[in-house]
């Protein structure tokens, strides 16, 4: 069959039909700056589609958005109620309460993308098989609801901060770089665990004890002095260069007065901070994108 | 099996085509699923990890070959109509053509970027028609005033405002019908080089039948080649003068539609 002429009267195998005329095989891959080319002009697509999803998150719910707000709430007050009452993790910490809620809300962030982020591809199966567009937006998307959720989260730190007696400062205003590096960090990571995931099914189940690992390594129900106390020396740096870590420590560095920090040098931790993001973000997606031609199979 | 010269006599009855462009070439083409069955067969943790640490495939994974080795040529200004009972792989092929599952072997060459137009097609239900109307057209690639532009028309094409305002309803709360109707509306708003369309004119009352047939007709003359996918003879029938007969992932005939038409309805009362 392979041999058939496509065509009789010009008498070309069905490949120099097609390029004679200038067909393109179906479904390739663009080169990278087509498809950064493409991902711009589907921005409008991307946002919607985000804010879309945010809507019907809560579009049952009778509080509606409110859940916004209600979800980090009820989350920091279940944390305070096991370490800080129960458990007494406040050891000579000035202000607990802000301590652990900042560190929670910061690590909410990736750990809901990341988490989102292994169904990506397998969650939007019939939009992927439906309709033609650079399969990056669908993470993308994830992270940007992720963001939206996250201010919305931040407007409930930022009072808890107060309420709990800190001083509004400028050093406030390094939150904005510090979130940005991180929401860039989320987005790598997403499209990584998305590209993952579509063939791993299995992802799905492992996430969750992955991301509970990650989130007793970066100090943020407890004093990260912990780690420095009862940690070997080299499992203390590693842990320092753990990036949820670093993001948690910066966010915490700006708010609070007393952050209580494992990174001793502020510096080196936004040149950290600043590598991750450059890392995971660029890695993320050129794998992301080296996978295109085959989400939607199977 | 394959009655080449047949197809290329279609194409040549018609008048308005002076030379003819192929829009759609599918070279030997071969599509593959690979299903996950989940719990069948031996699935213990232990043979989860044996399979892990030998790197065997697992048992549970099922090969299923839908299209197998499909060759033809599609032209500008050709309406094609691909039958064959359930199962025999006229989605797929689609898909295929779209681009949107890639093929294991042979390959498809296209110009432009097909469009396919699905009952199927995912949209969040949760949200209201409008909300729908304007995700699918940006997720077409069109830009938000072009959207902006084209939302009432769309509402009105896809005949969904007919029993109250239901375009600011979720689409949860839609019938069938109108669902299929709203996402055929969105898909024919734009310009293909390249349509396909899956079992969509099946789907609601007469009237929209009618306009949705009308639209594809115009589709036609300005854009180029119309797939269509139906179970439906007479919408074939209608609207397609070559029709691809597709038996078990292989093409069973392709030639001029009253033909393979004629040919299909034996074989299947014949079973």
């Amino acid at each position: 069959m392979a041999n058939l002429l496509a065509d009789p009267d010009s008498g070309l195998t069905p490949a120099q039909l097609a390029a004679r005329h200038g067909l393109r095989v179906a479904g390739e891959r663009p080169s990278i700056s087509r498809y950064s080319g493409q991902l711009w002009r589907y921005r409008h697509f991307i946002s919607a589609y985000a804010h879309a999803k945010l809507t019907a998150s809560f579009s049952n719910a009778r509080l509606g958005q409110l859940w916004q707000v209600l979800t980090p709430l009820t989350n920091a007050a279940v944390y305070y109620l096991i370490f800080g009452l129960v458990l007494e993790q406040t050891r000579g910490m000035d202000n607990f309460i802000a301590y652990l809620t900042t560190g929670l809300f910061i690590f909410n962030f990736t750990q809901v993308s990341v988490q989102q982020g292994t169904q990506a591809i397998s969650g939007n199966l019939g939009l992927i098989r439906a309709l033609h567009f650079p399969r990056a937006c669908l993470p993308l998307a994830i992270t940007a609801t992720q963001f939206q959720q996250l201010l919305g989260a931040l407007v409930v730190l930022l009072a808890i901060v107060v309420a709990t007696g800190e001083p509004i400062t400028l050093t406030w205003l390094l939150l904005v770089p510090a979130v940005l590096l991180q929401t860039i960090f989320n987005a790598g990571l997403t499209m990584m665990v998305a590209r993952l995931g579509a063939k791993a099914t299995d992802l799905k189940q492992v996430m969750p004890f992955v991301l509970r690992a990650w989130m007793y390594g970066s100090g943020v129900l407890y004093s990260v002095n912990l780690f420095a106390e009862n940690l070997p020396g080299w499992a203390t740096a590693v842990v320092q260069y753990n990036p949820m870590l670093v993001y948690i420590e910066l966010a915490r560095s700006s708010l609070l007065e007393d952050p209580h920090l494992l990174n001793d040098s502020m510096p080196l931790t936004w040149l950290v901070a600043l590598g991750w993001a450059a890392v995971a973000g660029l890695g993320g997606y050129l794998y992301f994108w080296r996978g295109e031609q085959e989400y939607g199979r199977g | 099996m394959v009655d080449m010269e047949m197809s290329n006599d279609v194409t040549v009855t018609l008048p308005r085509i002076q030379e003819r462009i192929p829009t759609v070439v599918v070279d030997d083409a071969h599509v593959v699923y690979r299903v996950h069955k989940g719990a069948a067969g031996n699935n213990s943790p232990v043979a989860a990890l044996k399979r892990m640490v030998t790197r065997t495939a697992a048992p549970n994974v099922r090969v299923v070959h839908a299209v197998r080795g499909v060759t033809f040529t599609a032209y500008r200004g050709e309406a094609i109509g691909l039958i064959g009972t359930n199962g025999s792989g006229k989605s797929t092929l689609l898909r295929a053509i779209a681009g949107l599952l890639p093929v294991e072997r042979g390959a498809v060459y296209t110009q432009g970027q097909p469009s396919l137009l699905g009952v199927n097609a995912a949209l969040l239900n949760d949200l209201p028609g409008e909300r729908n109307v304007t995700l699918g057209c940006l997720a077409m690639g069109m830009s938000p005033d072009e959207v902006r532009r084209k939302l009432p028309e769309i509402i009105e094409f896809s005949g969904i405002n007919q029993r109250g305002d239901f375009a600011s309803l979720p689409m949860r709360t839609y019938s069938s019908g109108m669902s299929a109707r709203l996402r055929f509306s969105i898909a024919a708003a734009k310009q293909h080089d390249v349509l396909l369309i899956d079992e969509a004119l099946a789907t609601g009352d007469k009237a929209f039948r009618k306009r949705s047939e009308r639209r594809v007709r115009e589709l036609r003359e300005s854009a180029g080649t119309v797939f269509l996918v139906s179970h439906q003879l007479s919408s074939v029938r209608d609207t397609c003068e070559r029709t691809i007969w597709l038996e078990s992932g292989e093409i069973r005939m392709d030639g001029p539609t009253p033909e393979v038409l004629a040919a299909y309805e034996a074989f299947t009362n014949g079973k």
